[in-house]
């Protein structure tokens, strides 16, 4: 018995880790709180399938019997018995198989039923980032960003899925399921989050070289803390505030940055990579790979295919004493 | 021991009705030269008997020395045994390219492999074990095993075959050639268009993938037809259907599956190199096409595929489990028509794959309800294999712990799979290693464990050697311990969100415990196989002589020798029950009056068995495997040229010209 | 684990032989389906037949996804392609007439028969040539033209081979070795004819008149 139970508390510890900002069983909405009961249900009713069924294995291979005799002859009540015993267990298991079923059909009308909401997100994907855009009915209010979305607390936020190339797939296991963002077609899948907090996401399906480096922050917050967030990121660019940043800004409108990037508020207006009007207020840089600090923005301009290989973004050529102030620019586009 | 019997002995033989047809060649009325008696002075088996009968039959039977002896053969048992080795080579091909991908794995940012290196190693491992050893390692044992258990002496259309085999072969070297040049595929193994398509994947890489699918299929194909015939047509007389070994069932019900799946992925495949290649729009949405067509088409496949590669494992464990269970089978009827059940409902899952891509929410449920719904018959074979346990008395031999290990195992992976068949749970796991851990418990629990049993219960057959007894148990303790310890973690590192096919992850993702512990399980895992490799090599040139029937089994296989000669039998058995070595244990009833020197075999009637014609069957040819070279120029040549399905099929044509060309044989001078 | 109770009883030499039925006087091949080989034509068509049923599939799937069709571009005319039918189908008689020969084993009149066969299959392949010119699409063009010609390259290629199959089987029937099994060879070419002529009409209403009526 005590045996028994250091096994089970063996097999308990690595569930414990599944705490985590990128979990499915570590709910924070109510989508992945259902899911997760269910899989817990599944979880209790199948295990015991599969421990009834090794044991009647282990106890057919353990059974004393008759020694040697005739492979060829049967005891008919024998067949009748086993017959019975396997058609209850047929029987048991059809039973089991309808009602998992029925119960996971009742969780998908749940799941997939469409709530309203206030809030809608185009998400396009792209090799390999996300592009953020949060519709309005007012056009002077919409705006794009990338790799880091915000959301009010307990408010049903409704995402249109898009690709720009090849099929990727947006999860954030904390708040509900997966959906895929397929060419040519747009999807819809519906997030919400009960308790302020980061929840990580990534691309859950294959998209070439740097699938692994996809990733995308889920901010949720209070009603006002978003409206205050969603204001800011309307607003144009927070002009140089000192000549290092002025450097800096001088620096990125100068080189091929603009063909790519967007600044609101300047000149440079490329709309193939990821917005960059208020990169210093995202946590992370190139899709949830490097923390925004100062010298990953630098390391992340000198040799982005070091860090992401195979990404779109060319190495561009700067002298030694442009990258600081450039990345000290870009940090500071709050 | 050698006595000649006369022809006056034989002529006394009373015929039973029920195992002959009595019915003559041609249509009523006609006199049909197929009802010309055979030749006076041709040697019949009615006339020589004991070791004199073997000899003459062998060499008539017998494959030529030399190379082109070796490349012109047809007997089942060397295409067999080649196409045995040669999907296990790929086993160990793709093992090798796991375990590499495992040590990338083993912390966060590990530097050993790159992304482009490493997404080759995903595509080859999945492309090399589901096309190159999954599909071929269940066809392989049917071309060497069907025959011998049906009691025949080669597989029906032989040079087909032959052809099928250099197909495959060619198709696998030329993909790992590839790969070795650093231009393997990199797409994945089910290679999703757009990445695979003309934008994503310029080069040659994805267009390997899509012709190797070509190559294996055209050989997978052909195979199961061979497989069909030969079950239908060439079954020794007596055996009726209710007789036919359970393995032999297996098979030709997994025959039927690949028959109709595979012309799916073919499909797939044509479509994505006609888009890659001459510029057609099938998968392109700007122009009408549509990506998710192609997985359509794919998963229409790609889940029979599933059964593809488990159901000729069934077929494994039902003739182990008899044998060492020391029992008949129970509810042999409920068996066979689980299997045709499977094979059927294997073609309704498919949306399974495709949850998260947005279709239907109602369509999507009813895929639900059909992919639990095989738990049934696959429960019943689960359930009949533990009652012949339950009645039978188990002897514990190496074959049988990994039979165990297969339900240990295998039903564990079957409980994950309903869970991925429920839509919402399934948008969390999908794509993440819990499916990973799902499948590998799936397909290495229902066939590689499997196969490792059938390997040393066959091996005694194939080699006439038995196989290490005490390796063998080691090597079942390894593998058992180093798969659940490589590819249970998996489960829990997919619920934590690690999604597959991701080269490396971020250290505070909180993964790299669960991934090292993966990681030695998996070198574990491989250290069996090596394991394993030394049993095959040693117990090949050193182990003890196994006679025709080491394990005291039933089926028609054991009555050849070990290894069989290259006519199987002397005699052609007449069969009177489901296990008839265990009926027949003092002499075997036969059928007499087949040519010495002639390759003639008997052809019976579908359904009951009675034996109908003495055909013969084609000679040793090079021609398939000219053939099988002209299409390799043709396949690969397209790839480079659309014309080259032009120009190649001109030598294509002269091969099979060449292969279908009567010679100067017995049967063309009369 | 314990070792079982029982040890199997291994056999060390092979059994003896107990005759129980006599082949002497079976004939050596025969018609239909009692040979293997007509299982064997049976089941390529099978899969084939399984070949084009995906590529149908995926025709409508591309019609439903698009809701307009043939998209850009107008039906293919009806000329050639109806021509083309007509003479498919009267193939079907002297068809039948090669498989009732071969099978009378009339070496003289399965000759004639399958120097019509070749004819009517070349004829066909002309015919073809010309349907593939009244199109009005290009597989380049869009994915209506891809599958379109998908589809009749299909079909093209199974007359192409069983036109060179018929060809081969003609001159060999001219040959020292036109007798015996060959006739069954003759019966078999036959059954595959049908297979290529079934799998037309469906196509050719897909191809030619569903896009009229959508």
């Amino acid at each position: 018995m005590r045996r028994i139970s250091s096994i089970l508390l063996l097999l308990c510890l690595p569930l414990a880790g599944c705490q985590g900002w990128q979990s499915a069983l570590d709910v924070h909405g109510p989508a992945a709180s259902s899911l997760a009961r269910m899989f817990w249900i599944f979880v209790a009713v199948l295990a015991t399938v599969w421990v009834l069924t090794m044991a009647a294995l282990l106890l057919s291979l353990r059974r004393r019997r008759a020694a040697d005799a005739d492979p060829l002859v049967t005891d008919p009540g024998t067949e009748r018995r086993m017959t019975i015993t396997i058609s209850a267990a047929i029987g048991l298991t059809l039973v089991i198989v309808v009602s998992l079923t029925g119960l996971s059909y009742a969780a998908q009308k749940v799941l997939f039923a469409h709530k309203d909401g206030t809030l809608t997100l185009l998400i396009t994907g792209h090799q390999w980032w996300w592009q953020v855009t949060y519709e309005d009915p007012q056009p002077n209010r919409v705006f794009t960003t990338a790799n880091e979305i915000h959301i009010p607390v307990g408010e049903p936020v409704l995402i249109k899925l898009e690709s720009s190339d090849v099929i990727h797939s947006f999860w954030i296991p904390n708040l509900t399921g997966k959906m895929d963002a397929i060419t040519g077609r747009q999807n819809q899948i519906q997030i919400q989050a009960d308790r302020p907090g980061i929840y990580r996401g990534q691309c859950a399906e294959f998209c070439g070289l740097q699938h692994a480096h996809m990733g995308l922050l889920v901010v949720a917050e209070s009603k006002e803390d978003f409206e205050r967030w969603r204001n800011h990121q309307i607003s144009s660019a927070i002009p140089p505030s000192d000549a290092e940043h002025q450097r800096g800004m001088e620096i990125f409108l100068s080189k091929p940055c603009i063909m790519c990037h967007q600044i609101r508020g300047t000149d440079a207006g490329g709309k193939t990579a990821p917005d960059l009007t208020h990169v210093g207020s995202r946590r992370y840089i190139a899709a949830g790979t490097l923390e925004t600090t100062r010298g990953n923005i630098a390391a992340w301009i000198v040799d982005p295919h070091g860090i992401k290989p195979g990404v779109d973004m060319p190495t561009i050529q700067l002298e030694p004493n442009e990258v600081q102030p450039l990345a000290s620019y870009l940090e500071g586009l709050k | 021991m050698t006595r000649t019997l006369t022809p006056h002995d034989v002529d006394a033989v009373p015929e039973p009705t029920r195992l002959a047809t009595g019915e003559r060649g041609g249509l009523p009325g006609v006199r049909s030269a197929a009802d010309a008696p055979p030749s006076p002075d041709e040697l019949r088996d009615d006339q020589v008997d004991g070791l004199e009968l073997s000899a003459r039959l062998a060499k008539t039977w017998g494959t030529d020395k030399g190379l082109i002896g070796a490349l012109s053969t047809v007997d089942h048992k060397i295409i067999g045994r080649r196409y045995i080795v040669t999907a296990i080579i790929f086993l160990f091909l793709g093992g090798l390219s796991a375990v590499a991908m495992r040590l990338q794995l083993a912390q966060p940012e590990n530097e050993l492999i790159g992304p482009d290196l490493y997404n080759q190693l995903f595509t080859m491992h999945g492309t090399t074990m589901m096309f190159l050893f999954g599909v071929p390692i269940g066809e392989a044992f049917a071309v060497y095993l069907v025959p011998l258990m049906v009691g025949t002496r080669n597989i029906a259309f032989p040079r087909l075959n032959a052809f099928s085999y250099y197909v495959y072969l060619f198709g696998g070297a030329m993909i790992w050639v590839a790969f070795m040049l650093n231009i393997g595929p990199d797409v994945g193994w089910f290679a999703y268009v757009p990445l695979s398509g003309p934008e994503f994947s310029p080069g040659k890489r994805a267009d390997f993938w899509a012709q190797m699918i070509t190559f294996t299929e055209v050989a997978g194909i052909a195979v199961a037809i061979s497989v069909i015939v030969t079950v239908f047509k060439l079954r020794a007389p007596g055996m009726t259907l209710d007789r036919i070994p359970l393995f032999v069932w297996a098979e030709l019900v997994n025959s039927f599956v690949i028959v109709f799946a595979l012309p799916a992925v073919v499909t797939a495949s044509a479509m994505l190199i006609l888009d890659r290649l001459v510029g057609t729009h099938f998968f392109n949405p700007a122009e009408g096409g549509d990506a998710l067509l192609y997985q359509h088409l794919f998963w229409f496949f790609g889940h029979p595929e599933v059964y593809i590669i488990f159901l000729p494992a069934t077929g494994w464990v039902s003739a182990i489990v008899v044998t060492f269970a020391r029992r008949q089978a129970f509810g042999y009827i409920a068996l066979v028509l689980s299997l045709i059940a499977t094979g059927f409902l294997s073609f309704g899952l498919w949306v399974h794959h495709m949850f998260t891509a947005g279709l239907p929410q109602l369509g999507a449920s009813f895929f639900t309800a059909s992919s639990m719904l095989i738990a049934i018959p696959n429960g019943i074979q689960i359930f009949c294999w533990i009652a012949t346990l339950w009645d039978g008395r188990p002897i514990f031999r190496t074959p049988l712990l990994f039979i165990i290990g297969f339900f240990f195992i295998f039903v564990a992976g079957g409980l994950s799979g309903i869970m991925l068949a429920s839509v919402p749970l399934d948008s969390q796991v999908h794509d993440t290693f819990f499916v990973v851990a799902h499948f590998h418990y799936v397909l290495i629990g229902g066939n590689v464990f499997p196969l490792l049993a059938a390997v040393y219960y066959w091996f005694p057959k194939f080699t006439g050697r038995m196989m290490s007894e005490r390796i063998g148990i080691w090597h079942f303790g390894l593998a058992f311990i180093g798969f659940n310890v490589a590819f249970f973690p998996m489960h829990i590192t997919g619920l934590m969100g690690m999604p597959r096919r991701v080269y490396t992850y971020l250290p505070e993702m909180g993964w790299g415990n669960l991934n090292l512990i993966s990681t030695i399980g998996a070198v574990i895992f491989f250290a069996s196989f090596v394991l394993f490799l030394y049993n095959l090599a040693s117990s090949a040139r050193r182990g003890p002589m196994a006679g025709p029937n080491p394990w005291d089994a039933g089926t028609l296989e054991w009555a050849a020798a070990s290894p069989p000669l290259p006519q199987n039998f002397d005699r052609i058995p007449v069969v009177t029950n489901r296990e008839p070595l265990w009926a027949n244990r003092d002499s075997l009833p036969v059928v007499t009056g087949l040519s010495v020197d002639n390759r003639e075999q008997i052809v019976s009637t579908i359904t009951h068995g009675r034996a109908d014609l003495r055909e013969s069957t084609p000679e040793p040819s090079i021609w398939p495997f000219i053939a099988a070279v002209a299409t390799a120029i043709l396949f690969i040549g397209s790839m480079f040229t659309p014309w080259a399905v032009v120009w190649g099929s001109l030598p294509l044509a002269v091969a099979l010209i060449g292969w279908f060309w009567p010679k100067m044989s017995t049967e063309d001078e009369r | 684990m314990t070792a079982g109770s029982s040890h199997p009883r291994p056999s060390e030499t092979p059994l003896s032989h107990r005759i129980v039925l006599n082949a002497r006087h079976m004939p050596s091949y025969s018609y239909g389906h009692r040979s293997p080989i007509w299982w064997g034509t049976l089941s390529f068509a099978a899969a084939e037949g399984m070949g084009f049923v995906m590529v149908v599939g995926a025709y409508f799937y591309l019609v439903f996804i698009n809701g307009n069709w043939p998209l850009s571009a107008p039906p293919p005319d009806l000329l050639w392609s109806s021509l083309f039918t007509v003479l498919m189908l009267a193939s079907i008689w002297p068809n039948q007439m090669a498989k009732r020969d071969g099978e009378r084993e009339d070496l003289s009149r399965s000759r004639r028969d399958l120097v019509i066969m070749s004819l009517i299959g070349l004829a066909l392949l002309g015919i073809r040539v010309l349907e593939l010119g009244t199109l009005h699409v290009r597989w380049d063009q869009n994915a209506y033209g891809s599958i379109l010609w998908l589809l009749l390259g299909l079909h093209t290629l199974h007359l192409a081979t069983d036109l060179g199959d018929t060809i081969v089987l003609t001159v060999l029937m001219f040959t020292r070795h036109g007798h015996g099994k060959r006739f069954s060879d003759v019966g078999d070419n036959a059954f595959y004819w049908y297979f290529v002529v079934a799998s037309w009409p469906p196509i050719y209403v897909i191809i030619y008149w569903f896009p009229r009526w959508w």
